[in-house]
């Protein structure tokens, strides 16, 4: 069976729930409401489905939430210690991306803007160096693969 | 291997059902000497650690007993205040157990409501067309599982994250929620399920799928 895996976006939240950073590659549908209400929506249920998963949970966590998948996507959540938080739409072929999503905080992402003296931590990421590394970055995983318009 | 729980939420987002099959208590009990190392402070009716991690007491974990007796929320037995308690140096040494609080019914309702709409919002912020909402939700102790049917009822399962097989076990769940709930003639729809033949079917079902074993026709 000829399954196709592709990236679908990608979501880059500080702290305080300001959206630094927003990619799509292979976006078949909008949510229906502006960008700005989408990434508050985006954050405001992380948020919750951690606060969810910490109660819930039968024992004590390490990680924490991981990954959720429905019929039709799967999403890839990694927060780094600072609060930086990596979310990255999947099509459901795709398994573990946490490792991925983490070597996007350390190669890319602490690369050009931490070690980046005219990058302000808390404001969208302005820097093209960034966004082009990140793109590259995103081609260059082995499920990455643009699908015929 | 193990199924941890099963939730079954109806339309409105209201918990109709819940079994705890088998929870793992981590609980932790040590003596301690004046003063206290460990930040205990008031959250939701309960002392929590808030600072102080060691010994496998965690940041979260509550103060489940003094002294061998259950504590009361914030209370101890006989009704003092655990944090004055616990800063008088007459009442030490003391012995207190520490451990992941259990949950009470209220907020079983709660974190099932709050399910239902994340559902939803998963579904909302699909990138792809025709998304159902989240069906399974992984983290690095449990996986969580959610089948919801055409009439909007949703079966939740909480279970170990190598286990396998709940697919099939969510359909069996449906099955005898509609042979022993529904066709029961005092049950009303979208209530909470108080049937004994759904609770003893459910129970042997989790059995089974435990097993990995399969549910042959019939069973």
């Amino acid at each position: 069976m000829y399954t196709e895996m592709t990236v679908h976006n990608l979501y880059i939240f500080d702290r305080n729930g300001t959206c630094l950073h927003y990619s799509e590659w292979n976006r078949k549908k909008q949510a229906g409401i502006s960008k700005e209400e989408e990434f508050k929506l985006m954050y405001g249920m992380l948020f919750s489905i951690r606060s969810f998963v910490s109660k819930i949970s039968p024992l004590d966590m390490k990680d924490g939430f991981i990954a959720f998948q429905t019929s039709r996507y799967k999403l890839h959540y990694y927060e780094t210690p600072t609060g930086i938080k990596l979310v990255m739409n999947t099509d459901l072929g795709v398994q573990n991306c946490r490792d991925i999503l983490h070597q996007l905080y350390s190669t890319v992402y602490v690369e050009c803007i931490v070690k980046n003296p005219l990058c302000a931590l808390g404001e969208t990421l302005q820097s093209e160096l960034f966004s082009s590394r990140l793109d590259s970055f995103i081609r260059a995983l082995p499920f990455f693969s643009v699908r015929a318009a | 291997m193990a199924i941890f729980s099963v939730y079954v939420v109806n339309k409105a987002g209201g918990l109709i059902y819940q079994y705890d099959n088998y929870v793992p208590r981590t609980e932790v009990e040590k003596t301690f000497s004046f003063p206290l190392d460990i930040v205990l402070k008031i959250h939701d009716e309960k002392v929590i650690v808030s600072f102080g991690q060691r010994d496998g007491i965690r940041v979260g974990h509550a103060v489940l007993s003094i002294n061998g007796v259950d504590v009361n929320g914030k209370y101890t037995a006989e009704g003092k205040e655990i944090l004055e308690y616990l800063k008088d140096p007459s009442n030490y040494p003391v012995s207190i157990r520490f451990g992941r609080a259990r949950l009470s019914s209220n907020e079983k309702l709660m974190l099932a409501s709050m399910f239902h709409s994340l559902f939803a919002i998963g579904s909302q912020l699909s990138p792809e067309a025709g998304s159902s909402g989240i069906e399974m939700l992984e983290t690095d102790m449990f996986k969580l599982h959610c089948f919801q049917t055409l009439t909007g009822i949703k079966f939740i399962v909480l279970a170990d994250p190598r286990q396998s097989g709940i697919d099939a076990l969510l359909r069996k769940i449906y099955e005898i929620y509609s042979d022993f709930a529904l066709k029961n003639p005092f049950y009303s729809l979208e209530m909470p399920i108080r049937c004994e033949l759904f609770d003893q079917n459910l129970k042997s079902a989790l059995e089974i799928a435990e097993k990995a074993g399969t549910f042959g026709p019939g069973s």
